[in-house]
């Protein structure tokens, strides 16, 4: 069941609750640790009802995954952190409400790395989730769980949050196709913060259409994200193929630090693109070597704010007898963060305090704006720009978590994209051995209907999207 | 260069417990991290003015129009300790 | 020898006069509701919750930004302001940094050498309420502490003020006058608890200043820094050094006590509010200003060329907008310079008396008392009784009048009273004119027994007097 649409008609003629209960057989059979809560009593019922008497809608009757930080009312939003466990909001994000008013059902929530900060899915506080193309090898972060279990067919799509590459990683890594809105696009209400100046949420499905439908229900404006933008157009066109369009290809994205086979698989993609009409030239975009530490301080130092309400008064973990206001905290932040959390917000404090904000915080916010500014110059002359989404194919589990500094390496061709706030999208371009790589299409601003079609039209072209890792 | 004072003062400020094994190995990351970031001090950055953020947006409002609240049954739900309608919290001194 | 203190204050005005919350559509109205029964995702700052400005709180700011003769900021951004606090749910204060709504300004004040005085207003910004803390007990001593959010997200306004006071009382004066202001622009009904709230700042010349945080109510102002004074010197005489430190005003010892935080701990590490993007406000100023209502100095101004009365009344008058408006209803019915006198010497000081507000009496009332004053129907004591049982017991002018008989006696009886009295008492008048004063009182007290106490004693004894004279 590969389109969306073809399963819309599938749970039409048969049975959704059947459907969505094989769906949950299968995770509980897995080993993919994939999701940290399934809501079965309310998405069967859902199921139950829609069988009976099926509504319209977007997304009539089918079940989606949602990452833990996605807040959904009355089913447990923890962030993959000890910190949140047992914390039930009171309220849906935003997209969560977009997503029921076209008919989906809420089947569960997915792993992530604690608070979404990682690349590998390997901090979470339930344990790493596992690539369903190789079980030893990381899924990809932070939106691990969202990628694996549309991967592994645990999930017919499901919706992730990307704030350094967090969509787009866990989607090369799992050789399906994922999604990072130019930032704005999609409504932020609801999405647990981790850097809310970087941060989007993006759709993970196994086609571009698919990631085209999603993008029809969640984008557009929301009063209540005041960084919010009026929604575009994503389906039509779609399949317009790309004749005439001019793709930049980076000269900064090749090379040193990029795995050989990737580097192969992504002109590969590039000569099937020209095979379909486009072209491409050379481009500079010569700051992309500084965009990783301009991230890692940006978005440090707005983690060290945003994870601040953790106290644990109002809700989360509170243990043991109360002391003092400020030791108590202390206590409670230190046992429910784990230790990546614990070093980006003490390194973000560390980066605004007084004296070193000029040097780190500010310093990483100009360097921003020439990062925006190399894509503006870049966008003058191509429509979309294209390179590897990842450097490398999945590593293996434990492989890299002990250096942080290595992991955090890994996200170079995908934190700029965050930096300037453009659209992004992976899509699966190729293996290396076993495992999937990806292409990343970056477009201008708002400009997410090129950047559709151009992915449209390669997937078309190539059976990379066919390819299902074995029974896992 | 951060020793292990600046470490403890973050602590301190961020409200986040370090034991005292826990110090050294956070000195010795914390110091190779922040090696990576200097890197930022090579860019020539006179005349660029720093990006808060990528949209350009402003005057966006809401109407003072007075709305319903959370019940306080719905603010507590999550509360891990309470009291008579209030969350409890640790003493101030 | 006053100069040598020096006082800024920061001042956190709630604007409750919104219907709604700084970033969220929770009602304001929340001082009588139970504990946290006016929240919402939003200021109870739960994980995923975004704010969005409440237009009207922009409005109110500029409105009292261009009251207080600030300049208006054409861009203004909001800030976090990161501190750990139980009552601050998202671990930061949404709150202006660079670029403040408002800055420059100034209110005059009379000082304690009695000149008037321009107070330099530092800035005044924006920012969100932090909810309320609920001790059981004293703050140092309490096991733990309660909290309820509904005050969280509460639009403020923060005015700081320059060091340029020198006294509590110039403080106090200050505050009068901002209170005023605010509630000339009906921004703020200063009558809830809670809205209005100052942190002082205060230190003698050559010394560290200590700050008195979060003083709810003037008196308590004046009594924080006059204990804060007192401490300081005691200090200073001891050539001890003054701790650069927070302290909290105990209400009930009406003592300063420090809150062991650590010397230069606030690192607020300010950077901006990255979910709200910048107001341009630039072109609101010009019909925000066209709509200011009269503030009290031009009042005062006015009330002093248009009903003749002096300066003093003026400004007694002028201080509460409700006052100046019950001054002017009455004025348009009875003589202006009378009813001046009445209200602002005899009303005022009867309401203060009781602690009430003027809402307790009806213009109308004092319409008709001020007519029959200068009717000379009641006498002066007439009308201040008349003006105590409405307060006391209640009914209606003309009712009291004719239950307790307070109508004036003709002019002409009295006169003819006088005549007869003085007639009839010629060993007190020469008692009197002995050199012996209180003989005149034998005569008032025949002529009140002519007249049965209808008499006003004052009038009759003057009568008397220029009788008596006159042999």
């Amino acid at each position: 069941m590969n389109m969306l649409s073809q399963l819309k008609d599938h749970l039409l003629a048969n049975s959704s609750e059947e459907y969505l209960s094989k769906l949950f057989e299968k995770v509980e059979n897995s080993r993919l640790n994939a999701f940290t809560t399934l809501a079965k009593e309310s998405a069967l019922a859902r199921a139950r009802e829609f069988d009976r008497k099926p509504w319209g809608g977007l997304m009539a009757g089918v079940p989606i995954a949602i990452k833990e930080c996605i807040s959904t009312r009355g089913i447990e939003s923890n962030c993959s952190s000890r910190i949140l466990k047992g914390y039930v909001p009171p309220y849906d994000a935003h997209v969560i409400e977009r997503l029921k008013a076209e008919g989906a059902v809420i089947m569960g929530k997915t792993n992530m790395d604690e608070f979404a900060m990682g690349t590998s899915t390997e901090t979470s506080c339930f344990g790493p989730t596992r690539n369903p193309w190789d079980l030893n090898c990381v899924p990809g972060g932070s939106s691990g769980g969202s990628a694996a279990c549309v991967a592994g067919g645990e999930a017919p799509c499901a919706l992730g949050s990307d704030t350094g590459g967090s969509v787009r990683c866990p989607a090369s890594f799992c050789g399906i196709v994922g999604l990072k809105p130019t930032y704005g696009l999609v409504s932020r209400f609801g999405l647990i913060a981790y850097a809310n100046s970087l941060e989007q949420i993006g759709p993970l499905t196994t086609n571009v259409e698919d990631t085209a439908l999603l993008m029809e229900v969640i984008a557009g404006h929301d009063w209540r994200d005041s960084t919010s933008a009026e929604k575009g157009s994503y389906l039509p066109g779609i399949k317009d193929g790309v004749k005439g369009l001019k793709i930049g290809i980076p000269k900064e994205y090749f090379g040193e630090g990029v795995d050989p086979q990737v580097e192969k698989s992504v002109w590969d993609a590039i000569s099937t693109l020209e095979g379909l009409g486009a072209s491409w030239r050379e481009v500079s975009l010569p700051h992309t070597k500084y965009a990783l530490a301009a991230y890692y301080v940006i978005a440090m130092s707005e983690a060290s704010s945003n994870l601040a309400r953790f106290d644990g008064l109002r809700y989360g973990l509170r243990v043991g007898e109360d002391k003092d206001w400020h030791t108590t905290f202390s206590e409670i932040r230190s046992q429910g963060f784990g230790p990546e959390v614990k070093r980006r917000i003490l390194l973000g404090t560390y980066a605004l305090s007084a004296g070193y904000y000029g040097r780190y915080y500010l310093k990483a916010l100009k360097v921003r704006t020439l990062i925006k500014d190399d894509f503006l110059k870049a966008f003058k002359d191509v429509d979309i720009v294209a390179g590897p989404t990842m450097p490398i194919p999945a590593f293996r589990i434990g492989e890299r978590i002990n250096d942080p500094l290595s992991l955090y390496l890994a996200d170079v061709f995908t934190v700029p994209i965050n930096l300037a706030g453009v659209p992004a999208i992976s899509v699966p371009c190729g293996f290396a051995d076993r495992l999937p790589i990806g292409l990343q299409l970056i477009g201008k601003h708002f400009d997410e209907a090129t950047v559709l079609r151009a992915a449209h039209a390669f997937e078309e072209a190539t059976p990379f999207h066919e390819k299902r890792p074995e029974v896992v | 260069m951060i020793t292990r004072e600046d470490v403890e003062h973050i602590s301190w400020l961020a409200s986040i417990k370090i034991e005292d094994e826990e110090k050294d190995e956070f000195v010795e990351q914390f110091n190779s991290i922040l090696d990576y970031f200097h890197q930022l001090d090579e860019v020539d950055t006179e005349d660029v003015e720093p990006t808060y953020r990528v949209v350009d947006l402003a005057n966006v409002f809401r109407e003072d129009k007075a709305c319903k609240s959370l019940s306080q049954e719905e603010a507590l739900k999550n509360a891990p300790r309470r009291e008579n309608g209030y969350f409890k919290s640790p003493r101030i001194v | 020898m006053e100069n040598d203190v020096i006082i800024g204050l920061e001042i956190h005005v709630q604007l409750n006069r919104l219907q709604s919350k700084m970033f969220c559509g929770c009602s304001t109205a929340y001082h009588s509701s139970e504990p946290n029964t006016h929240t919402c995702p939003v200021c109870l700052g739960l994980p995923g919750s975004l704010p969005v400005l409440n237009k009207k709180a922009v409005e109110y700011g500029i409105k009292v930004g261009l009251a207080l003769n600030c300049q208006i900021e054409e861009e203004t951004l909001f800030y976090r302001k990161n501190y750990y606090y139980p009552d601050l749910p998202k671990g930061f204060q949404i709150s202006q940094y660079d670029y403040p709504l408002a800055t420059k300004g100034r209110i005059m004040i009379r000082g304690d050498d009695g000149a008037e005085r321009n107070i330099r207003i530092n800035r005044a910004h924006m920012e969100e309420d932090p909810g309320r803390l609920v001790h059981a007990g004293t703050i140092d001593k309490a096991k733990y502490t309660m909290v309820d959010y509904n005050r969280c997200g509460m639009p403020l306004l923060e005015v700081v003020t320059e060091p340029d006071l020198h006294s509590p009382k110039e403080a106090r004066a200050f505050l009068d006058k901002l209170k005023s202001i605010l509630e000339y622009l009906d921004v703020f009904d200063g009558s809830l608890e809670g809205s209005m709230r100052v942190d002082a700042n205060i230190s003698l010349k050559g010394g560290d200043r200590s700050e008195v945080k979060n003083i709810s109510g003037f008196k308590g102002v004046e009594k924080a820094l006059s204990y804060e004074i007192t401490r300081q010197k005691n200090l200073q005489r001891r050539n001890i050094k003054v701790v650069q430190e927070t302290r909290h005003f105990d209400e009930i010892r009406n003592i300063t006590v420090s809150i062991r935080s650590k010397v230069g701990a606030h690192d607020y590490r300010y950077f901006p509010e990255c979910d709200l993007v910048p107001l341009r406000i630039a072109s609101w100023v010009p019909a925000v200003k066209a709509q200011l209502p009269e503030l009290p100095d031009a009042k005062r101004e006015r009330f002093v060329k248009q009903y003749g009365m002096t300066d003093d009344h003026a400004k007694s008058l002028t201080s509460e907008i409700k006052v100046a408006n019950f001054y002017e209803a009455v004025a348009a019915k009875a003589p202006p310079k009378l009813t001046a006198v009445w209200v602002a010497d005899v009303l005022k000081g009867e309401l203060n008396y009781r602690d009430q507000g003027i809402d307790r009496f009806s213009p109308e009332h004092m319409v008709e008392i001020v007519n029959m004053l200068s009717a000379d129907k009641i006498t002066e004591d007439g009308a201040v009784e008349i003006i105590r049982t409405l307060l006391d017991k209640g009914g209606s002018p003309q009712e009291i009048v004719k239950d307790r008989g307070l109508g004036k006696a003709e002019d002409e009886a009295v006169v003819k009273a006088v005549k007869e009295a003085v007639a009839e008492a010629p060993a007190a008048v020469a008692d009197y004119k002995a050199g012996g004063q209180k003989a005149l009182n034998y005569i008032v007290g025949l002529v009140m027994k002519k007249t049965r106490g209808k008499a006003d004693p004052g009038e009759v004894h003057r009568l008397v007097k220029a009788e008596v004279d006159k042999l």
